[in-house]
């Protein structure tokens, strides 16, 4: 094993930064009181200030207003919690539509499915080459039974950002609500709801070097979600249990420490290692757009190759990456974002994900940049494939 | 650290033995396809008097378990006769490795099953096979033998996944007992499909789950 560690799955989850650390530890040792109603005791009355403190900066990040935004576990309750919290108040009719992208992360796509056998009506809407939802679709499938559109800001494997400025606006000429899983962009591309109509924003910390454990969800004001677990009246009586209070501070220190300087240079990097790739690299396809993706993914497909053959090596340099192969996976599926944007099993087969967060260097580019050259140069003398230049 | 793999299967994933291609091989065969995941292309040359295999060469399109079961199948059959190389088995072959993770055992199986198929082909070329069967009942459970349980590491039939086979015209019906949205079943479909539809005398295959 390599004494060098180089993180490149930062989709998956990101070093804490000490800042946050640091703005987190007083709620664990200084006031670890929970957030009382308003006629409890001091310590609890504190809490409850730093929770509103914390509420109110993620809020106005996004636009919103401090009681437009509830604090969940992550993502995957955020979104679990639109989907589902929709379908309890407006899906009593049995033939009641949902509208979901084809690459959506699990939570929205499972949720879906999940409903689906509870009798709501789920499409799935295609996309094209880049990952881009069928628009012309989109209009068609909304009908008067619609009662939620889920397009996702920015696809968690290959990175392409929808155009929900035009989804949202379709969304609000028709009267359907729209709800986007924003865990890959927030922060990273601009989101604010007084321009972009959405009316629920799944968004999560463990993306943006915050905790993990704490994610929100933006709710539009007057949107019907209901309640979908059962106990206590926390988070305006939408998501029982004990507030996750050092998590809210560290969530929203940071959403501060996000900088337009940092998503520039996550930028430059993840097209640095594009652009390494292809000159040191023949028989490589850019997975998603070339621009229109989030500053830190870069996803590449190496032909004739699989992905864990490829991560296990780079594993061996100390190099974290992952990959949309069967063979890496949970279930031995391989990517479903890949199959959608009309990629065969062998594109999928041999893709790599690098995600970059602030702690990755250009100089970590370079070394990833070579190891790869050499693993997959290796990796292709093994293959079978691709020895004449063609398949 | 917790590796999935142990030393022995990382050294023959690092630096597998008998990588490439026997130009005019006595006998070769490709398991497997890009379309479906992994492909193995196996190569071998056979002393036609003493049915020995004198030489053997593989290369993979896979991951790791794959790689390095080639790599194993190809020191285990080396000087065997074809008889001998003919069974051995996935299990000795991960025995050799020192185990693979059961979750793996789909990705290294194609390994045994092409060295099997290129002793098969030199067969035929040598005139050395037995006539086509027709597809029964018992064929079709000799194939779904190939077909890996991903929670077990065995075969589905050992492991009783086949509740029910059916062959009516040219058409292959297989009960598997695990419902639909399982987590495995997409893969376990594909891979019986896979085994039975390249039989010559099937048209189609419909693989059903329990509800």
């Amino acid at each position: 094993m390599t004494d060098k560690a180089i993180y490149m799955d930062n989709a998956a989850a990101t070093r804490l930064d000490e800042k946050v650390f640091e703005a987190m530890k007083p709620c664990y040792f200084d006031n670890y009181a929970v957030a009382t109603s308003e006629f409890g005791y001091s310590q609890g009355l504190e809490a409850r200030e730093i929770l509103t403190e914390a509420r109110a900066k993620i809020s106005a990040f996004l636009g919103a207003e401090p009681d437009e935004f509830i604090f969940t576990s992550g993502d995957t309750e955020s979104s679990n919690l639109a989907l589902k919290g929709i379908a309890k108040t407006l899906g009593a009719k049995k033939d009641s539509h949902m509208i979901i992208s084809g690459i959506e992360d699990f939570p929205v796509l499972q949720s879906a499915k999940a409903l689906e056998k509870q009798g709501v009506k789920v499409d799935y809407l295609d996309v094209d080459e880049y990952g881009f939802v069928n628009m012309g679709r989109l209009k068609e499938l909304m009908t008067d039974q619609t009662i939620l559109v889920s397009v996702q800001h920015g696809n968690q494997e290959i990175g392409t950002i929808q155009d929900i400025e035009a989804i949202g606006a379709l969304c609000k000429e028709k009267g359907v609500l729209f709800h986007t899983d924003a865990t890959h962009t927030f922060t990273r591309v601009p989101l604010d709801v007084r321009k972009i109509h959405a009316d629920l924003i799944t968004v999560s910390a463990h993306t943006i070097h915050g905790p993990k454990g704490i994610g929100g969800l933006y709710i539009r004001k007057g949107t019907p979600v209901g309640k979908i677990t059962d106990g206590g009246y926390q988070e305006f009586n939408l998501r029982a249990g004990i507030e996750n209070i050092p998590g809210a501070v560290g969530f929203a220190r940071a959403v501060e420490l996000v900088s337009d300087e940092e998503n520039m240079r996550l930028k430059s990097m993840r097209d640095k290692i594009i652009e390494l790739v292809s000159q040191k690299i023949p028989h490589v396809t850019l997975n998603g757009h070339p621009e229109k993706r989030i500053p830190q993914n870069a996803n590449i497909t190496f032909h004739y190759v699989e992905g864990e053959s490829i991560t296990l090596q780079l594993d061996m340099y100390g190099i974290a990456v992952s990959t949309g192969s069967a063979c890496f996976s949970r279930s031995l599926e391989s990517s479903h974002v890949i199959a959608a944007i009309g990629g065969d099993h062998e594109r999928a087969h041999g893709s790599i994900r690098f995600t970059l967060g602030r702690y990755n260097t250009m100089e970590e580019i370079s070394y990833v940049a070579d190891k790869l050259a050499k693993v997959i140069a290796d990796l292709r003398k093994i293959s079978p494939l691709g020895k004449t230049g063609g398949m | 650290m917790a590796f999935p793999y142990n030393d022995t299967v990382l050294k023959h994933f690092r630096d597998p033995q008998n990588v490439g291609i026997i130009e005019n091989a006595d006998g070769k065969a490709t398991e497997g396809s890009p379309a479906c995941g992994d492909m193995v292309s196996v190569y071998i040359n056979v002393d036609s008097e003493t049915k020995k295999i004198t030489d053997v060469k593989f290369e993979s399109y896979g991951c790791a378990s794959n790689i390095a079961t080639g790599s194993i199948i190809t020191e285990l059959a080396k000087g065997k006769t074809l008889e001998q190389a003919k069974s051995i088995t996935w299990k000795e072959a991960s025995d050799a490795l020192g185990g693979l993770p059961p979750i793996k055992a789909h990705c290294s199986v194609l390994a045994v099953e092409g060295l099997r198929s290129a002793i098969h082909n030199y067969e035929e070329k040598h005139g050395l096979t037995t006539n086509k069967e027709a597809t029964t009942e018992e064929v079709v459970r000799r194939r779904l033998k190939r077909v890996m349980n991903p929670m077990k590491g065995l075969d589905m039939v050992a492991t009783d996944l086949v509740k029910e086979i059916e062959v009516k015209d040219g058409v292959v019906r297989v009960v598997v007992d695990l419902p639909e949205d399982h987590q495995f079943s997409g893969t376990i479909r594909e891979e019986a499909k896979e085994r039975l539809e390249n039989l010559w005398d099937v048209k189609k295959v419909i693989i059903e789950f329990v509800k």
